[in-house]
């Protein structure tokens, strides 16, 4: 699913560098990504879903370079293949679960709304125990009910790939362990590949694969 | 359609910033529009009413403040003159005098005694009852009848001018006997009666008991041949009747009786150059206006005022767009997490132009929407304002 090659990228300022010679990751695998802060795994995601690229290296997503592809495509490739599930959510207070989980397909033109989606959503709510509140504000949830709803927007386009950075970051470990449980049954009721990245060791060995980011390189050669 | 949706729900949730910023638009949109409004049509209330009226005689001193009060009925007191003035007109044979005297009201309406030349002067029909024809009776102008829920028939009470005055004039109850179509002027918020009329309401003629046939001793001051003085005890008639009317009557020379100023209608215009001549003279105690000159003079200096007004509003509006600018610049600051959030899930830069457009559109269009309804209203009450703020 994921084929990364060569890769070298480091940001324009400050001496983080980032390598990788060879990375795979398999359709339908579950890998986690674990590494000390600033080693690059939120870069790493970035990079696979062409949120920022570099000249160097070969990112192949499900057969397509992300980064040969012109920014319209990139963003829709994106949009309909790629999950996001980010560390804080990322929510939007103003809208409520029901229109935050609708969001993706209210913002480009790759994904179409219908009653068939908003069907989907609220099956998929209900799915992940927040059927009852879809008409709530997103301020007004619970940190559990946030991550739900997060996890019920990238799944809602029904996208090839999730990346998820650090999910459960934020959650106590009853909810760390009913998030990825419910993140996992819809991976594999999907068939998707999840790449998550994790500080939570106690949870890797539900992963089928781990990458251990001190086995590449994150400073910037001398 | 999205981009509304959300551009909706955005402003819906920030509803407080969203009602200081329609409230801004809305004010510096409406503030010279209702300026505008208000001005076009105190120049058509002002100018048709004084291009309509050839010129006005009165007592020299403020030419504004004779004309507003002779053409509008303003609160505006310019000194009296005497009948003298209507009778050196006819004398002249060069225009038709139409005496005005406006010193009292009525329940807030300003009472305007004058003659029935001034009904055809102006154009005035009944709408409903009859026009004047006895003392103590007056025709009621459209709205003033309509605020009074007056109707021929009903009763009308003179204002006494001083409340503590005991000594004053009684007021004097008058009988409704018309009122007025609507004319769209000042003319609709008068009441009018017959100079006469005006006199009695000032004191200058009244009805009282017959003297000569008085039986309480204490009522006579003073019998001498068939002279009798009464006392202050005498019953003075308040209204007007058929009973009492024949009792009316007016002491001393009318012609020196006062009244506020003269309307001249001239024979033609050489005729009206000549009595404009005619009070030319250094020791004249009167004045001659053309109403349309001195009306034009105040339209002036408010057309000024509404330039300076003009330049001030520009610095207030454009005071106002850059503070709207701050507030979404800083808006967008504030929102920095969404829109990276929304661009990493893949929204384009174009989609979030769109939703700040959308939010802009809104705002803008309720706006709009404010200002129109507020111009709306503005203009049904035009009318009133302009009497408020030019007349008084």
């Amino acid at each position: 699913m994921i084929s990364i090659n060569d890769l070298k990228f480091h940001y324009p300022t400050g001496n983080f560098f980032l390598a990788i010679d060879a990375l795979n990751v398999e359709k339908n695998e579950k890998t986690a990504v674990i590494g000390p802060s600033g080693t690059g795994k939120t870069t790493l995601l970035n990079l696979i879903a062409g949120i920022i690229t570099s000249d160097r290296g070969v990112v192949d997503v499900g057969g397509v370079d992300v980064w040969r592809m012109n920014d319209r495509d990139r963003r829709r490739f994106r949009i309909s293949t790629i999950g996001f599930v980010f560390q804080d959510f990322e929510l939007l207070n103003y809208l409520n679960v029901l229109d935050n989980i609708l969001h993706p397909f209210r913002i480009t033109d790759a994904l179409k709304l219908d009653d068939v989606v908003i069907e989907r959503a609220a099956t998929l709510a209900e799915a992940m125990g927040i059927g009852d509140k879809l008409k709530r504000r997103a301020k007004d949830l619970s940190q559990g009910e946030k991550q739900r709803t997060a996890i019920c927007r990238a799944l809602l386009p029904q996208p090839k790939l999730i990346l998820a950075d650090e999910a459960t970051g934020n959650l106590d470990p009853e909810n760390k362990t009913r998030i990825l449980d419910l993140l996992f049954a819809a991976v594999d009721e999907h068939g998707t590949t999840l790449l998550a990245v994790t500080h939570d060791h106690e949870l890797l060995r539900r992963f089928d694969r781990v990458i251990d980011f001190r086995d590449f390189q994150s400073d910037m050669p001398g | 359609m999205h981009s509304f949706y959300l551009a909706w729900k955005y402003i819906v949730y920030n509803r407080i910033k969203t009602a200081v910023l329609v409230a801004c638009v809305t004010l510096i949109t409406f503030l010279p529009f209702a300026l505008q409004v208000m001005l076009d049509e105190s120049e058509r209330q002002l100018m048709s009413r004084a291009v309509s009226t050839p010129l006005v005689i009165g007592a020299k001193g403020s030419a504004l403040d004779l004309v507003m009060n002779t053409l509008y009925f303003g609160d505006e007191r310019p000194e009296a003159i005497s009948m003298q003035a209507v009778n050196r007109i006819w004398d002249s044979d060069l225009a038709l005098p139409i005496p005005i005297y406006t010193r009292f009201k009525a329940r807030g309406y300003p009472i305007v005694g004058t003659t029935l030349d001034y009904f055809d002067f102006r154009s005035l029909n009944i709408e409903i009852g009859r026009n004047l024809a006895v003392l103590g009776e007056c025709v009621v102008g459209a709205r003033a009848a309509e605020n009074l829920k007056l109707k021929p028939g009903d009763s009308l009470v003179s204002s006494p001018e001083s409340l503590f005055d005991l000594a004053g004039v009684y007021p004097l109850k008058m009988k409704v006997v018309g009122i007025l179509e609507k004319s769209h002027t000042s003319d609709d918020l008068a009441v009018f009666v017959d100079l006469k009329t005006a006199w009695v309401v000032q004191g200058l003629g009244h009805g009282h008991q017959d003297v000569t046939k008085l039986a309480d001793p204490t009522l006579v001051l003073k019998r001498s041949g068939s002279n009798v003085a009464a006392t202050a005890k005498l019953y003075h008639y308040t209204e007007i009747n058929e009973k009492n009317i024949g009792s009316f009557h007016f002491h001393g020379n009318t012609d020196i009786y006062p009244i506020t100023a003269v309307i001249a209608v001239p024979n033609d215009e050489k005729s009206e150059t000549i009595l404009q001549g005619r009070y030319l003279a250094k020791e004249e105690t009167q004045q001659i206006l053309r109403p349309a000159e001195v009306i034009d003079g105040l339209l002036q200096n408010i057309f000024r005022i509404k330039n300076v007004l003009d330049a001030v509003v520009s610095v207030v509006a454009l005071a106002t767009v850059m503070a709207i600018i701050l507030v979404f610049a800083l808006s967008l600051r504030l929102r920095q997490g969404e829109i990276e959030t929304i661009f990493k899930i893949g929204c384009s830069r174009m989609t979030i132009a769109k939703l700040l457009a959308a939010e802009i559109l809104i705002i803008v269009m309720t706006s709009t929407t404010l200002c129109a309804i507020m111009l709306a209203i503005v203009g049904t009450f035009t009318n009133d304002l302009v009497r408020m703020l030019f007349i008084g």
